[in-house]
């Protein structure tokens, strides 16, 4: 194959990026990707290597491209919606949640009440069934094994209840511009209520696991430490950046699908190392699931979605007894919606920071552009800066404890 | 005490070497720690306590190529990973198996743009596609076991 020559860097193209002590030979480079089992993903990064220690770390990105950004822009806005589960893999929820709310506000469209707390309380489960990847995915780089068994038997119930709802374990597609896709099916309020009833109980059990383990102790104290000041410069968001003491939450900041009706802490801690973002992670599953129960709480009745007919599809009763409804519907669903010519940007707080969505909007059914501002890519960009002087097994805490989604990165 | 204490005095069994071989190949087939996107996740999931693929002799993903039989090609493949994924082809000894597990792995799936290989088979031999976007863990381990079907049918001159 003749492009496998062109992935090859040569020394003279990395002669800028690592010091010269590589060109003398003197350090040594290393290549770790982009079949790693431990770089979460397709990420590739490029290690000069004094011994064990990390002179300097070059993540090569861009292996998991997908060109979500065009396709969406080539598709209307309600059909685009399936790319948008793809982006943050363990986030599908979440990226719905941002798109529909920008094309919501591209458009000017209300969503009933019901709908918004169905969304916090799916969007937060979300984040759970997310930092339960990321726990067992971290521990297992960390040499515990066990620990991602016991996540993944309680992100297997989240999933089971994103089927009851949307019919799809992961790619749900369930919120749509206007409200949701459907409403919840009998049984579901009743099975998120024994699954947040349980779940604090397993909360404890992982921390009683891992959060005094001398082990764990030892790989994470003092490792990767990232200054406020630093990260703020950088651009980090989410529980990275809490982790280093930032109280920036974009749901208390600025609130979103009825965020400022619950009760809830941002944890927050100082020391902004591997085991602070680890604790602010583990005590966000907690608050995650204390917003779940305010929602269920206030569950709203009344309509799942929107009753503007120009923009949300009239229900399938309808059809039979209105030529309007008929009019509606093939509209919706051979064109599009359009509109305005005017740009949005609308972010939300995923697991992992800020998920901004820009929209553009030309006057037609299609975007002209949709710009992602995903927080994987943003915050890969502070690797570099935390792993060097560590061990190469310490980068493997690293690249753990920034959470890094490559689909989100690569986009 | 085992399968011999049934046996009674019947110590041989005759067989073919073939289907002994077979057997053995079906029985501990290592797949490759190897995650591309979405599907890589519903493939960890396969491997967790819910879905269990040990069962099959399966529960150890091998981080390394060169130590293992079955390449499960979870998730969309850019252009750019796939040199990367053909080399990592290459380095895997023979017998070898490729599992294309869902749509984009398969066809492109929904995206049929500049960025994504319009499905594996461009890149290296598929033996069997599983559906889905992104394929339940039943349906992954039902494709693994479809795989296990062909390859007790496989004979010694497949590979020579």
């Amino acid at each position: 194959m003749s492009s496998l020559e062109q992935i090859e860097i040569t020394t003279e193209e990395l002669r800028h990026l690592v010091s010269p002590r590589a060109i003398e030979g003197d350090t040594i480079l290393l290549n770790m990707g982009p079949q790693h089992p431990s770089t979460h993903g397709v990420l590739r990064l490029l290690l000069e290597l004094d011994g064990e220690i990390v002179v300097s770390c070059i993540p090569d990105i861009g292996y998991l491209h997908t060109g979500i950004e065009k396709s969406i822009e080539s598709k209307s806005y309600e059909k685009s919606e399936v790319m948008t589960d793809r982006l943050d893999y363990l986030n599908t929820m979440g990226n719905n949640l941002a798109y529909c709310l920008a094309v919501e506000k591209l458009v000017d469209l209300d969503v009933p009440e019901r709908a918004q707390a169905v969304r916090v309380i799916f969007a937060e489960l979300q984040r759970i069934a997310s930092h339960m990847v990321w726990l067992g995915t971290h521990m297992l780089d960390l040499g515990a094994m066990s620990v991602f068994f016991y996540t993944f038997t309680q992100r297997e119930r989240i999933l089971d209840l994103m089927e009851m709802a949307g019919g799809q374990r992961m790619m749900t597609t369930y919120f749509r511009p206007g409200g949701l896709w459907r409403d919840v099916p009998d049984g579901w309020v009743e099975g998120v209520r024994e699954l947040i009833d349980d779940l604090p109980r397993h909360f404890k059990e992982f921390e009683a696991l891992i959060s005094k383990n001398p082990i764990f102790l030892d790989r994470t104290k003092d490792i990767g430490i990232l200054s406020a000041e630093d990260g703020l410069a950088w651009g980090v968001t989410g529980s990275s950046l809490r982790g280093s003491g930032v109280d920036y939450d974009i749901r208390k900041a600025e609130p979103y699908s009825g965020y400022e009706r619950y009760e809830f802490d941002v944890p927050l801690a100082t020391e902004g190392d591997v085991y602070a973002r680890y604790w602010v992670r583990m005590k966000e599953l907690y608050e995650s699931v204390r917003i779940v129960r305010q929602a269920l709480d206030k569950l709203p009745s009344g309509p799942f979605r929107s009753n503007n007919r120009k923009f949300v599809p009239p229900p399938r009763a309808e059809l039979g007894e209105s030529m309007e409804a008929v009019i509606h519907h093939f509209k919706l669903w051979t064109e599009g919606f359009p509109a305005p010519k005017n740009s949005v940007y609308l972010p939300v707080e995923s697991p992992r920071g800020e998920l901004g969505v820009l929209l553009e909007g030309d006057g037609g059914p299609k975007p002209y552009r949709c710009y992602w501002r995903t927080p994987s890519f943003v915050n890969l960009q502070v690797l570099p800066m935390l792993s060097k002087g560590h061990y190469v097994a310490d980068l493997v805490a690293i690249i753990g404890s920034i959470d890094i989604v490559l689909g989100d990165t690569d986009r | 005490m085992g399968v011999e204490s049934k046996l009674g005095n019947l110590g041989i069994v005759t067989t073919s070497l073939e289907k002994v071989v077979n057997w053995g190949r079906t029985g501990a087939m290592w797949p490759m720690l190897f995650g591309l996107a979405c599907c890589a996740i519903e493939m960890m999931s396969s491997q967790a306590p819910q879905y269990d693929m040990s069962r099959f002799g399966m529960e150890l993903m091998r981080a390394s190529p060169r130590q293992s039989d079955l390449m499960i090609v979870a998730g969309r493949l850019s252009r750019k990973m796939a040199p990367v994924l053909r080399r990592l082809y290459d380095q895997m000894p023979a017998p070898k198996w490729v599992v294309s597990m869902g749509d984009c792995a398969s066809c492109g799936g929904v995206y049929n743009n500049y960025a994504i290989v319009q499905g594996v088979d461009e890149i290296v031999p598929v033996d069997v596609y599983v559906a889905g976007c992104p394929p339940r863990p039943e349906a992954l381990i039902h494709g693994i076991m479809t795989l296990h079907e062909k390859v007790k049918g496989e004979t010694f001159k497949d590979w020579a």
